[in-house]
């Protein structure tokens, strides 16, 4: 072939050699952790203009508490820096969340580091970890600081000219249903113009948020629906037998942690079943630990503590819930399970 | 043991595309066909061939001819070295210039014979034409598709004799076409199926003879519509079913492909022919017939050369031993440096470091990468987040048996079926912890057969 054109080959002294496949989908852990952070924008809205400023500031303090206890406890265990996947910052997001406004920031700093040392670097990093770290940092704050965990404001409407609202001795719908007082109506619930923590009241802003993770297929829709439906579910039978405000199904699914918890906390994919048997199973055993806490056990919140719990159960669900592979019998793989 | 077939209802055309069985997991890709118009081009003499003696999965053929003999095309350079195995025959006429060796695409050395060619391209004689294919004993075909030394062209390169021969006591009623071409940017079974269409029909109804099939089934993705029409029209009246697939990598995988066109399913460490199938690619069929009709042994393949850096992306005719940069050369060279070359296509092909690699008959095709295409990224711990399960077409958890091999609990991966792990790299694509799935898969599948073949050895002594 004689063209006047030269041909230009390559050079291929600096061609990139690796394994197939060459192709990615381009998913990568900061998009997901800055996706779930983009999700709970709305509820952190949420939590400044019912809480006041001061929800802000406790949510950056933990943030940032659990960014740079991560940067230090990586250092010391000579590790790559692994912040910038962001899983740190979710982690700080939540745990503020489950914190009441009036939190001390020195509390926010210790549980940010036990929610980080405790909850995750001790066992080697992301992925390593058998337990929620902001769970994990939560019930040891409920445990080391009962009271301040449980000083509540009392929500009326905007708080945005303020830096916080006033405490008072106001109860959450929950604690209100524990000692079997009517809760709040369902507007109320549902906006979340009511006590609790920074995070879980506004039931519209986490169901939005949730909705978007679940669409962007970040977190499995089998764990809400089965968590939230299992609540529902055991307490609208004890309600049907026995109605009283104790039972009602509406305040619990509306109030508390649940929304919180089921969209954001037990969806964590490190602490959660693989697959979509295992996640059914762990939601329906999450929704059932937490009404038996709610109400027959001591505490009017159990979230956190089902959570807990499940997620310690999720390598077992994780065994019995994975599917056979490909072409292998029956027989052959209950051998080698 | 006879095998009922399903209600094939939903297989054709794709207006009951619902019906089709969907194998589990599987990854929907960017089809990148940037060549499936560009007719096959013929590429012209080399002045140097160098033919590998592997081509093929198995021993490496024994060369029969020493540095300078006089060659002519299609003339048998190295017989089988043993049952699995096939010969190599050579792709011109000229002279033997040296029995050496070559830059295989796996990285490793493959033993090759270099053939300085003559110009004249003058060919052999023809291995003895059957005059009527149909009244020749099956056992005197399959002895033509070993001598001709063909193997599979999907790429696996197999040795189809050895593929026709099943076990004993197992009966195949199936044979299978496969014409899905699943891997994006791959174009070269597709131009086959247009253009030599009923050659292939012939190949598969030889194959079918060989093993006393009725059932003859060519399954073609849904992307490639003009194929399917194609090939339906010619199919008519011949005995051989033409079925549409939906798009989805890897529908072209054996055990994926019998799923979908039988509704049967492999079992774990058995052949096709235990579930009475038999698949080989359209271009391997293609080349059968050629055997049997014309006396053509396997000397040359399409090879589909593409990607953004390529000039002119085009699907060459190329005889073995062509250098890539030849083929390369062909379509135009590049129009910017590529970041990766691979052998074959982007989900399991072997990316490689020189150009001076020559085509053998399982090369479907040389795609070069971009810099802005190549994904680089640093891997993480498994995050248990289980999109490798959802997307694994074997159905296994590659994210945990990632962290045992990462680990070295080979033993412990091996009774997870790691060894039934198709490489088909749907779990490294989906991961976001960026984890070379496939890699650790491929590390775990050595130490097994490694220590296998150490048992083995040790048994012997």
């Amino acid at each position: 072939m004689s063209e006047q054109t030269t041909i230009r080959m390559p050079d291929t002294s600096k061609l990139v050699v690796s394994s197939s496949p060459h192709y990615h989908d381009m998913g990568s852990i900061p998009k997901i952790m800055f996706t779930v952070l983009a999700a709970l924008a709305p509820a952190v809205f949420a939590s400044i203009y019912f809480f006041g400023w001061r929800a802000l500031l406790v949510l950056s303090v933990c943030m940032v508490s659990c960014a740079a206890i991560e940067a230090l406890l990586c250092r010391l265990m000579r590790r790559r820096i692994s912040i910038g996947d962001g899983s740190a910052l979710v982690t700080g997001l939540l745990l503020g969340m489950t914190l009441p406004v009036t939190s001390p920031l020195w509390m926010c700093i210790v549980g940010s580091f036990i929610a980080i040392g405790l909850g995750k670097m001790v066992y080697g990093g992301l992925g390593g970890n058998p337990f929620n770290p902001a769970s994990v940092g939560r019930v040891a704050l409920l445990l080391a600081c009962p009271s301040a965990m449980t000083t509540w404001v009392t929500v009326s409407g905007c708080a945005l000219n303020k830096w916080v609202v006033d405490a008072t001795t106001g109860a959450t719908p929950l604690e209100l249903v524990a000692q079997n007082q009517p809760g709040p109506g369902f507007w109320s619930l549902f906006l979340g113009n009511i006590g609790g923590s920074i995070g879980e009241t506004c039931t519209l802003a986490l169901i939005v948020g949730g909705v978007f993770l679940i669409a962007l297929k970040i977190i499995r829709w089998q764990i809400p629906v089965f968590f939230i439906g299992t609540v529902f579910l055991i307490t609208g039978i004890a309600y049907m037998v026995s109605p009283c405000p104790k039972f009602n199904p509406m305040t619990h699914v509306l109030s508390g942690g649940l929304m919180l918890g089921a969209f954001f906390m037990a969806t964590d994919m490190v602490t959660s079943p693989l697959n979509r048997k295992g996640a059914v199973v762990f939601a329906i055993g999450c929704g059932i630990i937490t009404t038996i806490i709610r109400l027959w056990g001591s505490y009017p919140e159990g979230i956190s503590y089902a959570i807990l719990i499940m997620n310690a159960l999720t390598p077992l669900i994780d065994r019995y819930t994975a599917g056979r592979p490909f072409g292998v019998a029956r027989k052959a793989s209950q051998k080698n399970a | 043991m006879s095998h009922k077939m399903p209600e094939k209802s939903g297989l054709n055309k794709g207006d009951q595309m619902n019906k089709q069985i969907k194998f589990y997991g599987g990854v929907k890709l960017d089809e990148g066909k940037m060549t499936s118009n560009e007719p096959i081009i013929s590429a012209p003499l080399e002045p140097l061939y160098t033919v590998p003696l592997q081509q093929h999965i198995g021993a490496p053929a024994k060369a029969v001819v020493q540095k300078g003999d006089k060659v002519l095309r299609g003339q048998l350079l190295g017989e089988a070295g043993s049952f699995v195995s096939a010969p190599v025959h050579s792709p011109t006429s000229g002279t033997v210039r040296e029995l050496s060796s070559c830059l295989g695409p796996a990285g490793a050395q493959l033993p090759a014979v270099v053939i300085e060619s003559d110009g004249e391209d003058t060919a052999a004689e023809p291995l003895p034409i059957f005059a009527n294919w149909q009244e020749a004993s099956p056992d005197e075909l399959k002895a033509r598709v070993a001598e001709a030394g063909i193997v599979g062209m999907g790429g696996a390169a197999f040795p189809t004799a050895v593929k026709l021969s099943p076990p004993p006591n197992v009966t195949i009623d199936t044979v299978i076409l496969n014409g899905v071409e699943c891997e994006p940017c791959l174009t070269a079974d597709h131009r086959l199926m247009l253009e030599h269409t009923e050659t292939i029909i012939t190949g598969a109804r030889i194959i079918a003879r060989i093993l006393g099939v009725k059932q003859i089934i060519i399954a073609i993705e849904m992307n490639k519509p003009d194929a399917l029409e194609m090939m339906t029209k010619k199919a008519e009246g011949t005995g051989v079913e033409v079925v549409g697939l939906r798009v989805l990598y890897p529908q072209g995988a054996e055990k994926q492909l019998i799923y979908t066109v039988t509704g049967r399913k492999v079992p774990s460490g058995k052949l096709p022919a235990h579930v009475g199938c038999l698949v080989t690619n359209v271009s391997s069929a293609a080349a059968i017939a050629d055997a049997v009709c014309l006396g053509k042994p396997l000397y040359e393949r399409i090879t589909t050369v593409t990607g953004t850096p390529v000039a002119k992306p085009g699907n060459i005719l190329c005889r073995v031993g062509t250098p890539y940069s030849s083929a390369l050369a062909l379509c135009g060279g590049v129009k910017e440096d590529p970041l990766k070359i691979i052998s074959g296509g982007p989900m399991m092909g072997m990316s490689v470091y020189s150009l001076d690699i020559p085509i053998i008959k399982g090369t479907s095709g040389i795609l070069l990468l971009a810099a802005d295409e190549v994904s680089q990224y640093t891997p993480n711990a498994c995050l248990r987040c289980g999109r490798c399960n959802d997307a694994c077409p074997m159905e296994m958890i590659p994210g945990i048996l990632s962290s045992t091999i990462e680990f070295h609990h080979f033993s412990l991966a091996e009774r997870w079926h790691v060894m039934d792990c198709i490489e088909c790299g749907c779990c490294s694509y989906v991961c976001p912890a960026g984890r070379p799935l496939v890699q650790h898969m491929r590390r775990a599948k050595a130490v097994a057969n490694a220590t296998r073949r150490a048992a083995e050895a040790a048994s012997k002594k």
